[in-house]
């Protein structure tokens, strides 16, 4: 049960990067990358291939593989996203979701549909555990990419806040028309933040290949799981993302131990009710009532006393 | 165009495709129950999404649900095209109950959010020892009727269904229904401000759709008597979707039709490809949407209608224009 907690905080900072590329495209640009989960899998497959064809180490072609990704990132905002940004809502969710069946398939017809890892090339780490006080066993490589994942989002809070290209994304994020007028462009902004998230995406599916197996139909499942983090956490915030995925971990891991379906039923359902106690409010909210009733909220009877 | 005539024309279609399997060969039959299933497949994602705008990932949920109801109904001792029948109603009835909950949801919330229902329910469905998880089961009651008569029961059952899809939709988009819908298509809060009931509007029109894919999903299993929760589930049958829709023509009549044929002919033609094929279906319907989007039939009707109709302004210039300073 303990051991089941802590597998699924540790998987919570896995779900994190991959939900933070997608909150980040969709806090910016307004848009449901349906491809993103299919694009970490692009990345995991490339990380696979450099070790597997140049003996490389896997961190060593994760370090060559980020950047490719950014370029992709690039690319696919400049020929793809930009084009659909014009026309509406409906149209980058069509987009996306073709583009992540052209990805699939693709991946599919190149490297076939057996399920790849990186266990093997990362020798002794993929197995080697520390035994905490009381017989807990917790695995290293969890252990590192847990903190991977808090470093990489502490860095990429940092760098909105602090540096120029920071504040102009987070300036488009919350209003583009005022950011537009004070000189922010654009394009360059929506170029940048394409790259973060899909080099983010890639950096995910690469960790995802390094503790699991990934094969090239896998996409739309860690689309789906990284978008219940970024819900359940709440959209907009990174640290909210890192809560949700680790509440989506440890929801999925509770799941498993009542049955291996568990894993995946527990980790929708938290999804749907969170979804849905969230709607209700908003319900209640629009009726001028308090989300339960005879619930009010400490600050509403704070007033009402004054 | 007038209207009774269209009915006529699609009547007398209708009664002729039905005599199909009385000369035509086992192949031919199977074939065209293929290309109806698409048909059905494809008018009712381009309800949701061309005159109601609702993205839905997860109408595969409905094609899978009418199989599973349909299984448990034959399994509580109810004879087999009944059950079918049953099955699919009751997959609509799942989607009006579920409709209080995924409607409210925007855009691409809708779109993943059906999409996770889906796969919650897949997961139900595989736990039912019925099933028995990824194995899957077969309609066995279906093998104790004789298969040339199967095979011609299936085929009728899918074209009555794409017969009766069709007269429905023209029926709901001609009603107060359908214009509302139109309105909400275009911009549904300026449809609600007008005073547009939109959650009932959009009620009517995904339980119609849910019940289209469910007729869909069973008049699958009729054909293909197995059912294996990961293909009867599975989220391809978006893809396809999309991909006729997009490339046939979002909200337009015909053009779903077309997607079905282009579907049906590239999986004829290029089915050998295997996943290239699958990818190259994914860029058409991508490409569709960027470049084409109102789809083959919005690019192809304009000539069509010159080609076809007399115009009613005969080119040859008037007396009064010659006599005209």
């Amino acid at each position: 049960m303990i051991e089941a907690l802590i597998q699924g905080l540790l998987l919570g900072g896995f779900y994190a990067i991959l939900a933070a590329g997608l909150s980040l495209m969709f806090g910016v640009m307004r848009i449901i990358n349906l491809a993103h989960g299919d694009l970490a899998i692009v990345g995991a497959f490339g990380v696979i291939a450099l070790t597997e064809r140049f003996g490389l180490s896997p961190w060593l072609a994760l370090a060559l593989v980020l950047p490719v990704m950014a370029l992709i990132g690039i690319a696919l905002q400049r020929w793809l996203f930009a084009r659909t940004l014009r026309a509406g809502i409906l149209l980058p969710l069509l987009v996306t979701f073709g583009l992540g069946a052209v990805l699939q398939n693709a991946l599919y017809g190149v490297f076939g549909s057996e399920a790849r890892s990186l266990g093997n090339a990362l020798g002794d780490l993929a197995w080697a555990s520390w035994e905490l006080p009381g017989g807990i066993i917790v695995g290293q490589l969890p252990v590192i990419i847990f903190v991977i994942a808090v470093a990489v989002l502490a860095g990429l809070q940092l760098m909105l806040s602090f540096t120029r290209l920071g504040r102009a994304i987070r300036a488009a994020a919350s209003d583009p028309e005022a950011a537009a007028l004070c000189g922010v462009d654009a394009t360059r902004v929506h170029r940048a933040a394409a790259a973060i998230a899909v080099a983010l995406a890639g950096l995910a599916g690469a960790l995802l290949a390094m503790q699991a197996t990934v094969e090239p139909y896998g996409g739309p499942m860690l689309l789906i799981q990284a978008f219940e983090a970024v819900v359940i956490g709440g959209i907009g915030s990174l640290w909210g993302t890192l809560l949700g995925g680790v509440l989506l971990g440890v929801a999925q891991s509770l799941g498993a131990l009542w049955s291996p379906q568990g894993f995946q039923l527990a980790g929708h359902l938290l999804f749907l009710a969170v979804l849905g106690a969230r709607l209700w409010r908003q319900h209640r909210h629009q009726l001028g009532r308090p989300a339960l009733p005879g619930w009010r909220h400490p600050r509403a009877r704070k007033a009402v006393r004054a | 165009m007038n209207t009774p005539k269209q009915f006529g024309v699609a009547f007398a279609a209708v009664l002729l495709l039905a005599c199909v399997p009385a000369f035509a060969g086992a192949s031919v039959v199977d074939k065209l129950t293929t290309l109806f299933i698409y048909m059905l497949l494809a008018t009712t994602w381009n309800l949701m999404a061309g005159y109601a705008g609702l993205v839905s990932v997860g109408q595969q949920a409905f094609f899978g649900l009418g199989g599973y109801f349909a299984l448990r109904l034959v399994d509580g001792g109810l004879p087999a095209y009944p059950a079918l029948l049953a099955g699919a109603v009751g997959a609509a009835l799942m989607a009006w109950v579920m409709s209080f909950y995924v409607l409210r949801l925007k855009d691409g919330e809708f779109a993943i959010g059906t999409w996770v229902v889906a796969e919650v329910i897949r997961i139900l469905v595989m736990l039912d020892p019925l099933i028995q998880g990824e194995t899957g089961t077969s309609l066995i009651a279906l093998n104790a009727v004789e298969p040339e008569l199967r095979r011609s029961i299936g085929y009728w059952f899918a074209l009555a269904a794409l017969a009766g899809m069709a007269l429905a939709m023209a029926v709901l988009l001609r009603s107060h229904v359908g214009t509302a819908a139109k309105a909400i298509g275009d911009d549904d809060e300026a449809a609600a401000s007008l005073g547009v009931r939109v959650l009932r509007t959009r009620q009517a029109i995904h339980v119609l759709a849910a019940f289209g894919a469910a007729l869909a999903g069973v008049a699958w299993l009729a054909s293909a008597i197995t059912f294996l929760p990961r293909t009867n589930f599975g989220v391809q049958w978006s893809v396809l979707m999309l991909f006729m829709v997009l490339v046939g023509g979002l909200r337009s009549g015909p053009g779903p039709y077309i997607g079905a044929l282009l579907l049906f002919a590239l999986q004829e033609f290029m089915g050998d490809f295997g996943a290239w094929y699958l990818a190259g279906l994914g860029a058409a319907a991508a490409g569709c949407a960027l470049f084409l989007p109102q789809g083959l039939w919005g690019a192809l009707s304009p000539r069509l209608v010159r080609l076809f109709t007399r115009p009613l302004v005969s080119p040859v210039s008037t007396p009064q224009e010659r006599t005209a300073p």
